[in-house]
C-alpha cells in the first residue's frame, strides 16, 4: 500500500514536516500567494477561454512571414510526437533502452546533412539565432580571431541574440552592407576581410527573400583560413543549392517551417551542421553509429567530451537541453515529402510569391530590389503611414506583412517598409484580398 | 521479467516508395527564375508513403522509454509525471496557430497567459520581474549572467568583477554558462557534510567577485542552510547571489530564492513544472530577478497597462533579446496549465512527496551501500557505489541492471565529488511499491556475479555499446556510414 503515514513510520518519522528541519525557521515561508488548485475541466474551460481570446492567422488573409512562417503541418506529426516514448523521455543518457530516440535523431542528423550538404549535424540547438550565436563562436574558437561580419540587414531579433553571445566572448561583429540590387556587397567584403576576420556570416534567401548568388563567390574571397557560416531557409533546399556546395564551413537554419507551426513563435529549432573535420568544435548533442557488444548496430551519443557535463569551463557551449522533439518532427516532416515533395514545395513557394509580384508590378510600387530572384518573402516600401496600413488591412482581414521599424532607422509616420511572405497555404481568395487592400493604400 | 520491443527497423533512407503526401497548388505550374548557381541538382532522401513514415516512427518510439512506461529516478532531471492536460491545452488552434508578429490586439489571451505565467512564478521564487524568453535552463543561466555583466558594466566595475564562484558540486551547465557570458569560473570545495563551509566561502568572495551561483538543495539533495549568511556576506563585498533553479522541486512551497537572499534565479519548466523533455527538450529557463536588476531584463517584457496585455519593449538597460522571440510559447502554456491545476497547496504538495519519496529512498539504500552528506535530503540524493573491498558494482554496471529490468537508472558519475556516484531522484510521481521494486534490483545487482553484470543489458533493442569506438570514430550521419563502410 502506498501511505505516506506507513512510509514514515519505517523511516522512525512522525510527520512530513520532520524532512524539512533543516530549513532554517527563518527561511520558511508559510504562503506562496498563489490561488488553490483547480480540477482538470476547470483549467480546461479557463484555456479554452484564454484560447478564444486570440485571433488566429487562419481567421486572415495572412502574408506575416519574418521569422516564422505559416506552412502546412501534416497530421502525422502531433501523433507520432505525442508518442509517451519520445515525448516523455529524457536527453538518452542511458543509450541501450533509448535506441527508438537516438536512430530518430540519428535520422534527423542525417536528413540535415543532405539537405545542408554537410557530413556533421547536431541533433540541434534552440533556434536560429542562438544558432548563429554558437556558429560565430566555433568559428572564433576554430581560429583564434575575433572580428566576425555579418550582414546589416539580418532579422534583427536575431542581430540582438548574436550580439549578446559575440558580447560574452569579446568578439567583434561588424556589419556589412548589401548593393543595390539587394545582395552581398562583394567589393565590401574584399576590401574588409583582413587578419582579425574570423568569419563571415551570409544568408540565402536573405531577410528581403532575395536568393542572393553572390554567397557563391563567399568563400573564395575569405579563403581556406576563415570559416564561412550560411544561414538557410531549409524549405528553400528543396530546389536551392546546399550551403555545403557553395562553400560554406557551417550552415545553420530554423527548423520551424519543417511542420513545427507557429505558436506564438516558439519552440522552433536550431539546425546545425559543419565540415567533418569541424565536429569535435561543433556545440550540441551529437548521435552516432556504432557497434553493441555482440557486434549489431547500434546508437551512442558521441563526442560527449565536448560538453558541459563532463569539460564544465571549458566545453564548447553551456546547451543542455535542445529541441529533440522537434528534431524529430522535423525528421518525420522531411521523411514524408521526400526529395519530390520538397522540390515541388519548394517550387510552390517561389511560384506562388512572383506571381503575386507580377500582379502588384502593375500598381507601380517601390519595390527597391525588383529584378532580383526571391524565394518567399518580398520587400515593398508604401508611402502610406503604419496607422493607415493598418487600417486598411484590417477592413479588408489582411495582414500583409511585417513591418520593419526603427532598428533599421526607418520611420513608420510616412512610410511604411514591409516584408511580405507567402507560402502554400495561401489561396487564391488570399491573394485577391492582398490586391484588394493594395489598391486602399496606394 | 522486462522486454522492450525489438525491431531490426532499417534506416529512413532505406524505406523508399512513391510520395503520397497531397500538398496545396501541387498542380499548378510555375516559372521559376532561380539564379543557375543556386539551382539545386539533386537531393538523395527518397521519398515513401505516408503509412511508411508511421510504421517506421512508432516502431522507433517503442523502442525508447519514458516516464508514461515506467519509474524515471533520473538524478538533477526531475522526470515527474507530464500531465496529458498540458498537451490538450497547448494544441488549441488559439495557442497554436497565433504567429508572434501579429497585433497585439489578437493575442490578447496569448499574453494574459503568460502574463499570469510569470506573476505566479514571481510569486513560488519570491522575486520581483521576469523574463520567460530563454529556450531552456542553461539559456537561463547564460541571461541571467549577462544581467550580471550587464549590471557590472552600467556601475563601471566590470574590469574588476571577473569572476564567478560556483561550488564544486554544481550543475556542469555554471561554469560553462559563466565562461560564455565572459567570466571566469572559480570553484569551491564541498566539505564532508556536502555542504559550502562558511568560513571558506569567505576566502573565495572578493572584489573580483561578479556572481556567487549555487543551487539549493545542492545536487548532493542537501539544504545548504547557511544560505542566507552567505547571500548577506557576498551582498556587502558587493557581488551578486544567482540561483540555479534545477532543484527547485525540493523546496517549493517551503522557502523561495528570494527569501534566501538571491538576487537572480532560472527555473526549468521542464523540471518543476512538468513539461515534457522530449528526448532532450524543447524546455524553458524563465529568469526572475529582484527590483534592482529589472531594468536589465530581456526585451520584451509582458506587461500589463490601460486594460490590456503588451509586449513592452521598454526595458531601459536590457541585454536584448535571447531567442527569436518570445520564448517557447507552447511549453509556456504546458506549465501555466500545471501551475493553475495544482494551485498552492498541490504545488507545495508535491514537493512534500518527491522530498518523502527521496528520504524514503535515501534511508532504504543507505543499508546497502553508502550515501555520503547530511543525513536529511531534499528532492533527491547521491549513492556511492564505492567500498574499501571493492565489493560494490561499478555505478555504469547498476545502470544497466536496472534498464534491463525496465526502471530508468539514476544519473551516474555526477557529481564529480562522489566516486562511483548514482544521483536518485524519485519525484512525487513514483509509489512505494515502485521504490521497493527499484531498491530489489539494485539489491540484486550487488548480488550479481560482475561477468554476468557486464553482459547486460540483454532485455533490450542491443545490449552493452561501445562508448569509445562510437567517438573515435564518429559517424554522425548517413552519408558518412556510407562513406566508412564503402572503404572497409
Amino acid at each position: 500500500m502506498d501511505n505516506i503515514n506507513d512510509i514514515l513510520k519505517e523511516m522512525g518519522l512522525n510527520s512530513i514536516d520532520d524532512l524539512f528541519s533543516d530549513i532554517p525557521p527563518n527561511l520558511k515561508i508559510s504562503s506562496m500567494g498563489l490561488d488553490a488548485g483547480l480540477s482538470e475541466d476547470e483549467v480546461r474551460r479557463k484555456a479554452m477561454e484564454y484560447a478564444s481570446m486570440n485571433k488566429t492567422i487562419t481567421q486572415y488573409h495572412s502574408f506575416l512571414g519574418f521569422g516564422a512562417y505559416n506552412h502546412y503541418v501534416p497530421a502525422i506529426i502531433s501523433a507520432i510526437i505525442s508518442r509517451g516514448e519520445f515525448l516523455t523521455a529524457y536527453t538518452p543518457y542511458q543509450a541501450e533502452i533509448s535506441q527508438g530516440i537516438m536512430q530518430a535523431l540519428w535520422e534527423y542528423q542525417s536528413l540535415m546533412a543532405e539537405l545542408l550538404d554537410m557530413d556533421a549535424v547536431n541533433s540541434s540547438n534552440y533556434d536560429v539565432s542562438t544558432a548563429l550565436g554558437e556558429a560565430i563562436r566555433m568559428a572564433v574558437n576554430i581560429t583564434d580571431k575575433n572580428e566576425v561580419l555579418i550582414p546589416k540587414f539580418t532579422h534583427p531579433f536575431k542581430k540582438s541574440v548574436a550580439r549578446l553571445y559575440a558580447r560574452g566572448s569579446n568578439i567583434n561583429l561588424v556589419e556589412y552592407p548589401f548593393d543595390e540590387s539587394g545582395k552581398i556587397d562583394l567589393e565590401f567584403l574584399k576590401n574588409n576581410v583582413n587578419e582579425n576576420t574570423a568569419a563571415v556570416y551570409v544568408e540565402y534567401p536573405n531577410m528581403f527573400g532575395i536568393i542572393d548568388e553572390n554567397v557563391a563567390a563567399v568563400k573564395e574571397i575569405i579563403g581556406d583560413q576563415r570559416i564561412m557560416i550560411a544561414g538557410v531557409n531549409p524549405i528553400a533546399l528543396g530546389i536551392l543549392t546546399p550551403p555545403g556546395e557553395l562553400g560554406a564551413d557551417i550552415a545553420i537554419g530554423d527548423g520551424q517551417v519543417f511542420g513545427l507551426g507557429l505558436n506564438f513563435g516558439g519552440p522552433m529549432l536550431g539546425i546545425f551542421g559543419t565540415r567533418m573535420e569541424y565536429i569535435r568544435k561543433m556545440p550540441g548533442k551529437i548521435m552516432g553509429v556504432t557497434k553493441d557488444s555482440n557486434g549489431k548496430l547500434a546508437f551512442a551519443m558521441i563526442l560527449q567530451t565536448r560538453e558541459q557535463h563532463i569539460r564544465r569551463e571549458r566545453a564548447v557551449t553551456n546547451m543542455t537541453s535542445n529541441m529533440g522533439l522537434m528534431a524529430v518532427a522535423s525528421a518525420i516532416y522531411v521523411s514524408l515529402l521526400g526529395e519530390s515533395g520538397l522540390k515541388k514545395l519548394g517550387e510552390i513557394n517561389m511560384g506562388l510569391t512572383n506571381n503575386l509580384i507580377e500582379r502588384i508590378k502593375d500598381f507601380g510600387i517601390d519595390m527597391p530590389f525588383q529584378g532580383s530572384p526571391v524565394f518567399n518573402e518580398f520587400y515593398m516600401k508604401l508611402k502610406v503611414s503604419k496607422t493607415y496600413l493598418n487600417l486598411a488591412a484590417r477592413k479588408s482581414r489582411v495582414i500583409p506583412g511585417a513591418i520593419l521599424g526603427q532598428e533599421f532607422g526607418f520611420d513608420t509616420r510616412k512610410e511604411v517598409n514591409m516584408i511580405t511572405n507567402v507560402t502554400e497555404r495561401n489561396t487564391k481568395e488570399d491573394f485577391d484580398a492582398f490586391m484588394e487592400f493594395l489598391g486602399k493604400v496606394i | 521479467m522486462y522486454h522492450q520491443a525489438v525491431y531490426d527497423e532499417p534506416f529512413i533512407f532505406e524505406i523508399r516508395g512513391r510520395k503520397t503526401v497531397k500538398l496545396p497548388h501541387e498542380n499548378e505550374n510555375f516559372r521559376l527564375n532561380i539564379p543557375e548557381k543556386m539551382r539545386r541538382k539533386s537531393l538523395n532522401i527518397g521519398d515513401r508513403e505516408e503509412f511508411e513514415v508511421v510504421r517506421h516512427f512508432t516502431r522507433l518510439s517503442q523502442m525508447n522509454f519514458g516516464v508514461d512506461l515506467g519509474f524515471y529516478p533520473l538524478g538533477s532531471c526531475t522526470m515527474k509525471y507530464n500531465p496529458r492536460l498540458n498537451e490538450e491545452i497547448a494544441s488549441y488552434p488559439g495557442f497554436r496557430d497565433i504567429h508572434p508578429l501579429q497585433d497585439e490586439d489578437d493575442v490578447q489571451g496569448a499574453l494574459r497567459l503568460m502574463y499570469e505565467l510569470g506573476e505566479d512564478l514571481k510569486k513560488i521564487t519570491g522575486m520581483d520581474a521576469i523574463t520567460l524568453q530563454p529556450l531552456a535552463g542553461s539559456q537561463g543561466e547564460f541571461t541571467g549572467l549577462s544581467i550580471v555583466r550587464a549590471y557590472f558594466e552600467n556601475r563601471g566595475e566590470l574590469d574588476q568583477r571577473t569572476e564567478v564562484v560556483v561550488p564544486d558540486s554544481a550543475h556542469g551547465s555554471n561554469p560553462a554558462s559563466a565562461n560564455m557570458a565572459g567570466f571566469k569560473a572559480i570553484e569551491i570545495k564541498s566539505n564532508k557534510d556536502g555542504k559550502v563551509d562558511f568560513e571558506e566561502f569567505k576566502k573565495y568572495i572578493t572584489k573580483n567577485t561578479a556572481a556567487f551561483m549555487i543551487t539549493n538543495p545542492n545536487t548532493l539533495g542537501i539544504f545548504e542552510d547557511n544560505i542566507k549568511q552567505m547571500a548577506d556576506y557576498a551582498h556587502e563585498m558587493g557581488a551578486l547571489v544567482y540561483y540555479d533553479g534545477a532543484n527547485l522541486n525540493g523546496i517549493m512551497g517551503k522557502t523561495s530564492p528570494g527569501k534566501m537572499g538571491f538576487d537572480i534565479v532560472h527555473l526549468n519548466l521542464h523540471k518543476t513544472f512538468s513539461t515534457p523533455h522530449g528526448g532532450g527538450g524543447p524546455g524553458a529557463g524563465p529568469v526572475a530577478v529582484k527590483e534592482h536588476l529589472k531594468d536589465f531584463l530581456p526585451v520584451p517584457i509582458v506587461t500589463y497597462e490601460g486594460g490590456k496585455y503588451h509586449l513592452n519593449y521598454n526595458v531601459p538597460k536590457t541585454i536584448g533579446k535571447v531567442a527569436n522571440f518570445y520564448g517557447n510559447f507552447s511549453i509556456l502554456v504546458r506549465a501555466w496549465a500545471y501551475i493553475k491545476l495544482h494551485g498552492e497547496e498541490g504545488l507545495r504538495e508535491a514537493c512534500e512527496r518527491a522530498v518523502l519519496n527521496s528520504n524514503y529512498m535515501s534511508y532504504k539504500i543507505s543499508k546497502i551501500m553508502p550515501v555520503p552528506g547530511y543525513r536529511i535530503k531534499k528532492h533527491e540524493f547521491v549513492a556511492s557505489s564505492h567500498d574499501e573491498e571493492g565489493k560494490l558494482p561499478k555505478a555504469s554496471d547498476i545502470a544497466k541492471h536496472l534498464i534491463n529490468n525496465g526502471v530508468h537508472a539514476p544519473t551516474i558519475y555526477f557529481p564529480l565529488i562522489v566516486p562511483e556516484a548514482l544521483m536518485i531522484e524519485p519525484t512525487e510521481s513514483a509509489t512505494k511499491e515502485e521504490m521497493d521494486r527499484f531498491i530489489e534490483i539494485l539489491k540484486d545487482a550487488i548480488n550479481t556475479p560482475k561477468e554476468q553484470l557486464e553482459k547486460e543489458p540483454t532485455n533490450l533493442k542491443v545490449g552493452r555499446i561501445d562508448d569509445v569506438d562510437a567517438s573515435r570514430n564518429p559517424r554522425p550521419t548517413y552519408r558518412v556510414l556510407m562513406k566508412a563502410n564503402s572503404k572497409n
